[in-house]
């Protein structure tokens, strides 16, 4: 293990980062779980799937959470930038389906700074934006220890101030708290 | 008693003022009743004269009428909107006289002191009331003399007019209910042979006042006009509306936003003083050519306070098009909310409210119900586990609880295909060869049957939680009464 999740995860305020990967959702999910207040969570309304609150509520209250449905990107960058830049909502969840391009992910940045809160973009794979300031990788793990397990790959693969590196982690629902785990060895 | 203009009080009756009310709505060519609950029964509320010829009468209970009278029309009755009703037609009866007062449940009182010749006289105005009541399709009965318990003893006894002066001569011959009295005080004066109110009136004050207390006597007197008795009407709601003319037309971002904090400022000290929010405000600029542009603004929560609301503003007025400019401006509330003064805590923290400014602030660029909040609902099925609400509507619910393992990420069924009652071994999903590696269940939820819902048409499911090696953990359903696998959702 290159070094400390503990330096990495709680992500960095006043910044935006970047998920990608199958469990991306799940991350946000256990960045919500650190947030104090509320959060903010912006998808476009056409997109099918939903988030399942009765499963959030084992990581954050979903009483916290609030739903932003836009018509598209462009909405919901208008309604990210405004929501960072107000600095009531702690962290701003954001769907994105198209790439960013370097003005509006640095006009995301800006809006973060002034505020003081967290966004966080889950990207399609690949499309990440030069803008952000860390880019992670989520993708759940077959846990051959013990069922109703959560075991991920996070693997962080873009870091302006720092390395990168990967660690096996699990979220611990008892305790409310991420457990870092040693790579199953093969 | 002055000799100058004597008061002349109009008393209006309205007998059947709930069956009208709900068969103006849907008018039915049948005997009618509205029922309501009391005392664990229903019994009629009120009804049409069809039904009164059948034999039914109020309190019936319900069972019973529809025994003499099954071809019954019946609907629920409802006494708040009976009495919003009511006030509507106070409303309306001011076009008549300023001072219109509200009768018990069932009747309007008018002051119509001075204001008769506007209609013609007194049988002019009378007529006319009738007219438009009859039109309206409410049943009235009007009285009119110069006391307000003569006018009520008219109308509810011997509909007409005691012409000024008369009123002692048209009551003396009405039974002694007519005085506004308890049925208790009627039952005991009926069985003394006071039947009549003339009798009343002969007999010996004295010993009236001792057997019944001062209550009959005050009717008494104030039927005849010895004593005064006044009319409340209504309070007028509050006005929030405020305006503002310019002497020269305005056409800057800057001068608009100016004009609108005077007028904000202005109107929320009317807000303040009623104790009242705005939820919904109109922003109406008049430009010079006539024509006009609005800005409405949709508050997450009710405010009041001008500094919080005016920079909501900003994004509606850069929209306006002031083409030769402005020269009016016109702010008015169109949905005022209770908003009490509170009080402060050191324990509970301040609310700064300014979540809701940033809530009205997204919603006036993507519309106010697309920003929602999630609440707990009652059910098993897990896409009805959760309800959606706008959140400015609603406050965050509590009680969460998920009894089984539940996927964080849900969409609509995707078949895969496989069969038997087991998860099988190898799938394809999303064109992702997949092998199993665990599964845990199943888990058997049966569709709500109260409720129609397309997507359960194909009955039971039993829902599987299946690892597969290749890291994803799936939520899968098999339904037994029409054999198929699908995917439903994706675990953490």
């Amino acid at each position: 293990m290159p070094h400390d999740l503990n330096r990495l995860f709680p992500l960095r305020p006043a910044r935006v980062h970047e998920v990608c990967g199958p469990s991306a959702m799940s991350f946000a999910a256990i960045a919500s779980a650190r947030a104090q207040g509320d959060f903010l969570w912006i998808r476009e309304g056409w997109q099918p799937d939903t988030l399942n609150p009765v499963a959030l509520s084992e990581m954050a209250d979903p009483a916290r959470l609030l739903i932003a449905r836009t018509a598209n990107q462009i909405e919901s960058l208008a309604v990210a930038e405004e929501a960072l830049r107000d600095g009531a909502i702690p962290l701003v969840v954001i769907e994105v389906t198209r790439p960013l391009d370097l003005r509006e992910g640095r006009r995301l940045q800006l809006a973060a700074k002034n505020g003081q809160t967290t966004g966080l973009c889950l990207i399609p794979e690949g499309m990440g934006s030069n803008a952000a300031e860390t880019r992670w990788h989520a993708a759940p793990l077959f846990d051959p220890g013990g069922a109703d397990s959560t075991l991920m790959r996070w693997e962080i693969i873009k870091n302006k101030t720092g390395t990168l590196g990967f660690w096996d982690v699990r979220w611990n629902a008892a305790a409310h708290r991420l457990d870092v785990v040693s790579p199953a060895g093969e | 008693m002055f000799d100058g203009m004597r008061r002349r009080i109009v008393s209006m009756w309205f007998p059947r003022l709930a069956s009208d009310r709900s068969l103006r709505g849907r008018p039915v060519d049948a005997p009618f009743a509205l029922t309501l609950k009391e005392e664990n029964a229903n019994r009629i509320y009120c009804l049409n004269p069809q039904a009164e010829k059948q034999g039914l009468h109020r309190g019936m209970n319900v069972a019973d009428a529809r025994a003499f009278c099954p071809e019954l029309e019946s609907r629920p009755a409802s006494p708040a909107d009976d009495r919003a009703f009511l006030h509507v037609l106070c409303r309306w009866a001011t076009r008549y006289c300023p001072w219109v007062g509200i009768e018990g449940a069932d009747g309007l009182v008018l002051d119509i002191t001075g204001a008769a010749h506007l209609f013609g006289g007194e049988a002019g105005m009378l007529c006319d009331m009738r007219q438009r009541l009859a039109r309206a399709g409410i049943t009235a009965r009007i009285g009119l003399a110069d006391t307000r318990g003569a006018a009520w003893a008219l109308a509810h006894f011997a509909e007409g007019r005691a012409g000024p002066g008369d009123a002692v001569a048209a009551l003396r011959p009405l039974p002694v209910a007519a005085l506004r009295l308890e049925e208790k005080t009627v039952t005991a004066l009926e069985r003394l042979g006071l039947r009549r109110i003339g009798d009343l009136e002969d007999a010996a004050r004295a010993p009236l006042g001792r057997r019944f207390g001062p209550d009959l006597l005050m009717r008494l007197d104030q039927a005849f006009g010895r004593r005064a008795e006044q009319i409340s009407p209504l309070r007028a709601p509050p006005h929030y509306g405020v305006r503002m003319g310019l002497p020269e037309p305005i056409g800057l971002c800057d001068d608009v936003m100016a004009g609108a904090a005077r007028l904000l400022d202005r109107l929320c000290e009317t807000l303040t003083r009623h104790e009242a929010g705005a939820r919904v405000l109109c922003l109406t600029l008049r430009r010079v050519d006539g024509q006009a542009q609005q800005v409405e603004l949709r508050l997450a929560a009710p405010m009041r306070d001008p500094a919080r609301i005016l920079p909501l503003f900003e994004r509606g007025v850069s929209g306006v098009d002031a083409g030769f400019g402005i020269d009016q401006m016109r702010l008015s509330v169109t949905r005022a909310e209770p908003l009490p003064v509170e009080q402060m805590s050191h324990s509970a923290p301040a609310r700064s409210g300014r979540l809701e400014d940033l809530i009205t602030r997204i919603g006036t660029r993507i519309g106010l119900d697309n920003i929602q909040r999630l609440l707990p609902a009652d059910s098993h099925i897990p896409e009805r586990a959760f309800i959606v609400a706008a959140a400015a509507f609603s406050r965050p619910g509590g009680g969460w609880a998920a009894p089984r393992p539940r996927p964080l990420r849900l969409f609509a069924p995707e078949p895969i295909a496989g069969t038997g009652s087991r998860p099988p071994e190898r799938f394809r999903w999303r064109r992702m060869p997949l092998t199993t590696a665990r599964a845990i269940g199943p888990e058997r939820i049966a569709p709500e049957w109260w409720l129609e819902d397309e997507n359960w048409r194909a009955g039971l499911r039993d829902y599987w939680r299946v690892e597969t090696r290749q890291g994803r953990r799936l939520w899968l359903f098999h339904t037994p009464q029409n054999p198929g696998w699908f995917v439903q959702g994706e675990f953490v």
